[in-house]
């Protein structure tokens, strides 16, 4: 198709790597602007890798490809007043805001009752009231246009809990009922607010040690990518291990575009099945 | 981008509103179009099929009631051997009989509601899956926001679209394993003959004589989140596009809802 973003701004939090790049050059491609955030760096609690400075640039470089202009800021969106200034920085100097995708998350893995209280914590902090800082410093922008489309990144852990990460469920879970609380209040702004709820995604959030080692809990090393595939490819009703990151953005494009004009308030997976199984 | 150029989509109830919107966008992505609908739709059969042929795509028609499974089987059969193959079902074939509350419904119309809402898409999935390639297929199962919640003197239209959720459910777990994704559209009010008609008119201005589509306008708005009465046959279309299309190639066992809101307003 081509353009189906022509001539918008899209901000996107977790931009530097997975499905928040995806997301910013497959905008990119279909003529819209970025203003690409991300922490770019490790956060407490969290065990894998984290994204780095050069991950934002190589973002920078891929969107610039795609023919789209792009803004990109190192922001952790636990940091409100960051947050704000980065996004009010992004919206002026591209010119205004019409899509925003809450994408930034993490992940940790511990038993819900052994729990430290700093795991719980930290999980709530980045992937529920991070979402909610994001929608904060952005929705004034998105109501002085006088429409736009939100997508909050939520999870198949948004829909149904999933065992050894009870925060990380509760955190998801949460962002639904964000979701339908904002749609509510923004839709007389013409602004559509829905979820995204993916299964699996070959990005670093699953692709590590820990995350792997819980799918193959029967060897007694970290699997390999064929041994975790094998694990992973029950979850799903299609036949594959994982989704690709290009998949989330595919869904988030299509809530993003005139296309989907009417629809605000949905849940939709992308989950090969996951879900209803 | 889509994936659909060349691809062949048999789409149920194609004579007018959204099954021929749906027709028309499948054939602008590069679909060639098999268009069924029921023997008194034949004219408005060939206004859908000129449509797609607009678009420079083909166009096979044939008449069947969904809910005669041999009839059904033969169009769908003989619009397959002119195409020459099958990527995508579009079970769109449904029927909104005159309601009353529950326990005064007609058994005819419940039967007949049944018959084509439920039966008729049981009919359409065993009538094509059968024409899909080793590459597997899309089907997409139009349901209804009554599929998801129950709104008074509906009891056998929202029975029937309740139902079509568990047949896709059921669908799409059997048939992942042949890569054939199952979902469901679940649309609200759209502006087409099944809601904008007099009796529905009538129903939502009881004060009125002789009440039109903007005096019920007003009633419908404030039912949405969106400020809009309805959404057009169109934004159907694109979600059924969309879920069919490569970019949806790993949702399978969804509901997708365009409704502008109304299952979500507080």
């Amino acid at each position: 198709m081509g353009g189906r973003l022509e001539g918008k701004v899209a901000l996107i939090t977790g931009a530097a790597r997975g499905i928040g790049r995806a997301q910013a050059v497959r905008f990119a491609e279909e003529g819209s602007d970025i203003i690409a955030l991300d922490v770019c760096g490790s956060v407490d609690t969290v065990i894998i890798p984290p994204s780095t400075p050069a991950d934002l640039d190589e973002t920078a470089r891929l969107v610039e490809a795609a023919g789209g202009r792009i803004v990109s800021e190192v922001v952790d969106v636990r940091d409100l007043d960051g947050l704000q200034a980065a996004t009010d920085r992004g919206v002026e100097r591209l010119g205004g805001l019409d899509v925003v995708c809450a994408t930034a998350g993490i992940t940790s893995r511990s038993g819900t009752v052994e729990m430290d209280e700093a795991v719980w914590q930290t999980m709530l902090d980045v992937n529920l009231t991070g979402v909610w800082h994001t929608c904060k410093a952005s929705a004034p922008h998105l109501i002085a246009g006088g429409s736009g489309s939100v997508i909050l990144i939520s999870s198949i852990a948004g829909l149904r809990g999933l065992v050894g990460v009870g925060h990380y469920t509760a955190a998801k879970h949460g962002v639904v009922g964000l979701m339908r609380s904002l749609a509510n209040e923004l839709a007389p702004h013409n602004i559509r607010v829905n979820s995204i709820h993916p299964t699996n995604v070959d990005t670093p959030l699953i692709q590590n040690a820990v995350v792997s080692s819980a799918f193959r809990p029967d060897l007694d090393r970290p699997p390999t990518r064929e041994e975790f595939a094998e694990a992973a490819r029950p979850m799903n009703m299609l036949p594959i291990p994982w989704v690709e990151p290009i998949d989330v953005a595919n869904a988030c494009l299509f809530l993003a575009s005139e296309e989907a004009r009417y629809i605000t308030a949905v849940a939709l997976p992308v989950d090969a099945g996951s879900t209803q199984r | 981008m889509s994936g659909l150029l060349n691809k062949v989509v048999v789409v149920t109830g194609a004579g007018r509103g959204t099954g021929r919107t749906h027709c028309e966008r499948f054939a602008a992505e590069g679909a060639d179009v098999i268009a069924l609908d029921i023997p008194s739709a034949a004219t408005d059969l060939c206004v859908t099929s000129a449509e797609v042929e607009k678009r420079g795509r083909r166009c096979v028609t044939g008449v069947a009631d969904v809910s005669d499974l041999d009839a059904l089987t033969t169009a769908v059969d003989a619009g397959v051997a002119e195409l020459g193959r099958l990527d995508v079902v579009v079970a769109n074939a449904g029927i909104h009989l005159a309601g009353a509350p529950t326990w005064e419904l007609t058994q005819e119309a419940w039967r007949r509601t049944l018959d084509v809402n439920l039966t008729g898409v049981w009919h359409t999935v065993k009538a094509s899956v059968t024409h899909f390639g080793k590459d597997g297929g899309s089907i997409v199962i139009i349901s209804s926001t009554n599929g998801l919640r129950g709104t008074a003197n509906t009891a056998h239209y929202t029975s029937s679209k309740h139902a079509v959720v568990g047949l896709a459910r059921t669908l799409a777990n059997e048939l992942g394993p042949r890569r054939i994704r199952v979902n469901t559209v679940l649309p609200g009010a759209v502006g087409t003959a099944m809601t904008l008609n007099e009796a529905t008119f009538k129903r939502l201005r009881p004060d009125l004589d002789q009440p039109t589509a903007d005096d019920v306008a007003p009633i419908l708005v404030a039912r949405q989140l969106l400020p809009v009465p309805w959404v057009e046959p169109v934004d159907v279309s694109n979600a059924v596009v969309f879920l069919a299309s490569e970019e949806g190639r790993y949702i399978t066992g969804a509901q997708l809802v365009v409704d502008a809101g109304l299952t979500q307003k507080a």
